[in-house]
């Protein structure tokens, strides 16, 4: 933490302003899977309308925060909050308005297209009639309309990936968690589906939170919380972390960032 | 914080909402089971082979006397139909459980778990669900078994089912509360060998538990508090119209027992949590 950023910074207005209420807000997390820490009192804001990237390397603990995130684990220590609702405490209004894409694919691969977003729409409480309807616009939106009834199975990996974020888009949620959503994809569907989650920042407002490792998937105004063995080395506007690392891109800065802490005695 | 989330009152789940997510977890079960046609199949030759080939070779050998519920003397077949529809209802349940384990190793699992319901009710639809399949199995059973000349009473189809639904709970819920202890698919061969043929054989699902004494006092404690025993007797009595008053309260106090213990397992602060990242870490 040396200089401030040059850069204005509209995004860190006050917290009692209620136009404020971040998409996601993490304080003070930490959590060990028996004497192992996977992550040290992680800090940091997704804002509604914003794209933030997760950026770390694997085993930084990327899994293990989205598996708090999403109450798959409880928290041990610090808070997490979605729009205001805490998910210890709240956990229904809270998941209510968060929708998810895990890194291992998670649909039915032996049901239909269809009946998987009608069985992700059931959990949700959405009613049948509506939940039809919203699934067959999200098949047209994401191209796969006229597979609608054929098993998900038969997808490409590209596809699946597009029906599991339609799928966490069903129910209509605030913030949109991915964990390495491109994993295992070509050139061309990596593209369409970073494309695709762009836009519903700008269009729809939804918050993203996009875990990766991938520093080509990140562009000049994103939001950039590194992290690195369970800690929280940098945050905030991407150009900042640049400018703070020293560095003139996002590769150099976080080699630099992690480097200084890997090497013991190491000057940041 | 409690100024800032006002545009975001909680507004809790209506009795449509959970009624919504209960038909669509069972939807999704029947979907599935249906899908997987060899299980069915699997499910039924089971207790058929040891209706026509098992009761057929010991007919001979084990005599049965009248006991209650039957008023005559019975085949050996009619004896153990009940074992057998047991059988079928403890080999879904824990076959539910490995669903479950596969489910969490392939992810699956948190499809499930992210649903903003309330963690125990979706267990127990998930629970429900398995019930559900296990009743289409017994009654596919039975409908095959009628030609086979077991013929209960024809008001004891229907009042059988209460019981088998007791039963399934508990046997389901068994399952549940197994799958959370297991890491991993492999341990499914245990599950067998420590869970399933113990409870079946230590039963009165093949013979009636007074030859089991005779024959070894231990062996019929041991049987008397295998809670499957009463399951099977359970279902026995009702196949013919009566209640085991016994077996009744052993089974719905398992059931109750084993399912608060599942979804405790399934908590987020304890079960699951405890054991490491599940899927892959990143």
């Amino acid at each position: 933490m040396t200089s401030p950023a040059p850069i204005a910074e509209p995004r860190e207005t006050p917290r009692s302003d209620p136009a404020a209420v971040p998409a996601l807000s993490i304080e003070g997390v930490s959590h060990s899977y028996g004497p192992r820490r996977a992550l040290m009192d992680v800090s940091f804001n997704v804002q509604p309308a914003s794209f933030t990237a997760l950026l770390g390397l694997n085993g930084a603990g990327k899994s293990t925060l989205f598996s708090l995130i999403t109450r798959l684990f409880g928290i041990q220590t610090g808070h997490v909050a979605i729009f205001g609702h805490d998910i210890g405490e709240n956990p229904g209004e809270a998941l209510r308005l968060l929708g998810v894409v895990f890194q291992p694919r998670t649909l039915d691969l032996d049901l239909s297209l269809t009946q998987n977003l009608l069985y992700h729409a059931a959990l949700h409480g959405i009613s049948r009639r509506e939940a039809a309807a919203r699934s067959a616009e999200l098949l047209t939106r994401i191209g796969l309309s006229d597979r609608a009834g054929s098993k998900v199975r038969d997808l490409s990996g590209g596809q699946m990936r597009r029906l599991e974020i339609a799928r966490a888009l069903l129910h209509r949620p605030r913030l949109l968690l991915l964990d390495e959503p491109t994993v295992g994809l070509d050139v061309k569907a990596r593209a369409d589906i970073i494309s695709h989650v762009r836009q519903l920042v700008t269009e729809q407002g939804i918050g993203v939170l996009w875990a990766t490792h991938l520093f080509d998937e990140i562009v000049a105004g994103d939001d950039l919380v590194v992290l690195h063995q369970g800690k929280v080395l940098a945050q905030g506007p991407m150009s900042r972390v640049i400018t703070e690392a020293g560095a003139q891109d996002v590769n150099t800065a976080f080699m630099r960032l992690t480097g200084a802490q890997t090497m013991p005695g190491g000057s940041a | 914080m409690s100024s800032i989330t006002t545009q975001d009152a909680p507004r809790g789940f209506s009795a449509s909402e959970y009624m919504t997510c209960l038909t669509g977890i069972v939807w999704r079960e029947g979907l599935r089971f249906l899908h997987q046609r060899e299980r069915f199949v699997s499910a039924l030759v089971r207790p058929l082979v040891w209706l026509f080939i098992f009761a057929a070779g010991f007919r001979q050998v084990l005599g049965i006397s009248i006991i209650p519920p039957y008023e005559t003397y019975i085949l050996y077949e009619v004896f153990i139909a009940p074992g057998l529809m047991a059988m079928i209802q403890l080999f879904n349940g824990m076959q539910s459980s490995l669903s479950m384990v596969y489910d969490r190793e392939m992810g699956n699992m948190r499809t499930l778990l992210v649903s903003p319901l309330p963690r125990g009710f979706l267990l127990f639809c998930k629970l429900l669900a398995g019930t559900a399949v296990s009743l289409l199995q017994v009654y596919a059973f039975l409908l095959i078994a009628w030609f086979w000349d077991i013929t209960p009473p024809p008001s004891g189809y229907l009042t059988v089912l209460p019981a088998l639904i007791l039963s399934g709970l508990m046997l389901g819920s068994l399952g549940m509360l197994i799958s959370s202890g297991i890491k991993q698919l492999e341990s499914f061969a245990g599950v067998m060998n420590f869970v399933i043929f113990p409870m079946f054989f230590a039963s009165s699902a093949l013979y009636p538990l007074w030859r089991v004494q005779e024959g070894s006092p231990y062996l019929y404690y041991l049987c008397q508090a295998n809670p499957f025993t009463h399951a099977v007797e359970l279902i026995r009595f009702a196949l013919y119209g009566q209640v085991n008053w016994i077996s009744l309260a052993v089974v719905a106090t398992c059931t109750i027992v084993f399912m608060i213990g599942a979804i405790y397992a399934y908590d987020p602060s304890r079960g699951l949590a405890r054991r490491g990242p599940a899927g892959g870490e990143g």
